[in-house]
């Protein structure tokens, strides 16, 4: 196995196993922190596909951010107690059948690209610089090629910021009348 | 053995290892200065009893903190109680990886080096929220919800700040860093036409409270909510809060060095004649002036054990002064020499804030974070973006 197989399946562990783990806590900051998990496992994947860039990102908007932003409104907000008790909803049926689904469609990659499971070896280790310039990649593409769709995230973006604020703000005046 | 010699990992790893065995030595030593610094500031002697003049103060604190009994709380979370500190100090030390220390002294020279550090630092303010949580009690929690407002307001001044920066050095990577402002023949803070000056305060101003420093640090504020995050935490694990503290602030400190004052590079770096001066001129003369006055200091001391220490000192400031006068050593570690005298001048107004202002109130907090740092430094990017284009035309 050469190494580049050996930390895909390393962070597949723990990408499942963190996942895994965050929808069967009971506690929902140990939810939380096994999310942070995933996501950290995530970032590796991104990493190992040589998108250094993107795993910088993943982490400081994920984590950093939306993660942190979980946690705050979880200590904020007092979980009932029935929220604990019944995690798992009624629609057990649909769901096996869904699950069931999907792993025969893995299944069916799995058996039609069984050599596909193992990375090529490289010849010779990477030297230093010889990576392209990933981020700088990014930026070009982004403000050239899609630069369309960027704009109007960033517009929906603002949209949802004026939103918030005008939310905020009316909740205010309220309690003050 | 040779094949060992030869690898490409051996150097990275033997300064990792480097790294990690002193920075606690260093922490420690940060923590002395910081008390020394502030007594002096408020005319007291500060610590005297350890060592001449205090000097072994931080090994005996050590000592005491891994000797004292750890203490969970009996209501806390185990679990996430052990794991807070041991992220906070892990994020902390692994942003040293890609510091770039030297020209020749570094572990690694990534292209997303300063992201790398930004979601590091992100990380470890779980580490701080996670604690207050995990220790069931209403003080740290205080602490550890104020911890999370203040990351996430001021983490965006920083980002700004930081990407003004990168923008005027064209490159994410730290060494990269450092030598566009050696071909810009300037430093990154009096870049376009002084501009640059802008983003370099308010990084300093959010690094402070990036960090939890005075006038910030309203998370552990010891006058209103105990020590805030860390009120119930004794023994090892306090002792790894306050590495992981003083790491972020020597690595905050060592951003702003790289992005904004040159880095490892020593002052007007393309004025030839200043060359011996300042490389070989100014270590000299100042450790052999840091070895006179521990000869002085020697003199004072009563205690024999005292005295031999102090001369001890002088010795090894003098044989460093050596050191930096030889001229096939000199190249290899005067690099470090700028880097670590800037940062210490950085970690030094840490220190002198601390000192100096008086601690925000938590409205005034999220008022100079959210209505001033961040509208700043959005015009601080755009107004050099625009020096940048007009120049480049």
């Amino acid at each position: 196995m050469s190494i580049d197989s050996i930390l895909f399946y390393l962070f597949a562990v723990i990408i499942l196993g963190s996942a895994i783990m965050t929808i069967t806590r009971r506690n929902v900051v140990h939810s939380a922190i096994w999310l942070i998990g995933a996501l950290v496992g995530v970032a590796g994947l991104y990493l190992l596909q040589g998108a250094e860039f993107l795993a910088g990102v993943q982490i400081i908007v994920y984590i950093g951010g939306i993660t942190v932003l979980f946690l705050f409104v979880i200590m904020l907000v007092p979980v009932r107690e029935e929220a604990l008790t019944h995690r798992f909803s009624s629609q057990k049926w649909i769901a096996v059948f869904c699950s069931v689904v999907v792993l025969v469609i893995l299944m069916a990659f799995v058996v039609h690209g069984g050599g596909s499971l193992e990375f090529p070896t490289r010849e010779a280790p990477l030297e230093p610089g010889s990576l392209t310039k990933n981020s700088e990649e990014v930026g070009y593409v982004l403000f050239s090629e899609y630069l369309l769709p960027f704009e109007l995230a960033s517009i929906l973006l603002l949209v949802a910021i004026i939103g918030a604020v005008v939310m905020s703000k009316t909740r205010k005046s309220e309690t003050e009348s | 053995m040779e094949e060992l010699l030869s690898s490409p990992y051996l150097p990275p790893l033997v300064a990792t290892l480097l790294i990690i065995a002193l920075f606690p030595l260093v922490a420690g030593y940060m923590v002395l200065a910081e008390r020394k610094v502030l007594a002096d500031l408020q005319v007291r002697l500060g610590p005297m009893r350890v060592g001449p003049y205090g000097a072994l103060q931080p090994l005996a604190d050590a000592l005491k903190l891994m000797l004292k009994e750890d203490i969970i709380p009996s209501g806390a979370d185990k679990w996430v109680f052990w794991m807070a500190p041991v992220l906070s100090t892990f994020t902390a030390l692994s942003a040293f990886a890609v510091l770039p220390l030297s020209d020749k002294f570094y572990v690694a020279d990534v292209n997303i080096g300063i992201l790398f550090i930004l979601a590091m630092s992100s990380i470890g303010a779980l580490g701080l929220i996670l604690g207050g949580w995990s220790s069931n009690s209403k003080y740290s929690l205080m602490g550890s919800l104020r911890a999370a407002a203040q990351m996430v307001s001021y983490e965006v001044p920083l980002g700004f700040a930081t990407v003004t920066g990168i923008m005027c050095a064209g490159t994410l990577s730290m060494q990269g860093i450092i030598q566009a402002q050696y071909e810009r023949g300037v430093w990154g803070a009096f870049d376009n036409y002084l501009l640059m000056l802008i983003p370099t305060v308010l990084f300093i101003i959010a690094g402070t409270a990036e960090t939890n420093r005075a006038p910030f640090d309203l998370p552990e504020a010891e006058s209103e909510i105990v020590a805030g995050f860390h009120t119930e935490y004794s023994g090892f694990r306090f002792a790894l809060y306050f590495l992981a503290e003083y790491a972020a602030i020597f690595v905050i400190s060592g951003i702003c060095v790289t992005l904004f004052f040159g880095g490892w590079l020593r002052p007007f770096p393309n004025v030839g004649f200043l060359e011996t001066p300042l490389n070989v001129g100014l270590p000299v003369v100042l450790f052999a002036a840091i070895a006179l006055a521990c000869i002085k200091g020697a003199t004072r001391q009563i205690i024999t054990g005292f005295k031999l220490g102090m001369f001890g000192l002088a010795g090894a400031a003098l044989l460093l002064a050596a050191l930096f006068a030889v001229p096939v050593i000199n190249p290899l570690i005067v690099g470090l020499f700028w880097f670590l005298a800037k940062v210490a001048v950085l970690v030094y107004m840490f220190i002198w804030y601390r000192g100096t202002f008086p601690r925000f109130r938590y409205d005034q907090l999220m008022d100079v974070g959210w209505k001033w740092l961040i509208p700043m430094s959005l015009g601080g990017l755009i107004v050099n973006s625009i020096a940048q284009m007009l120049a480049r035309s």
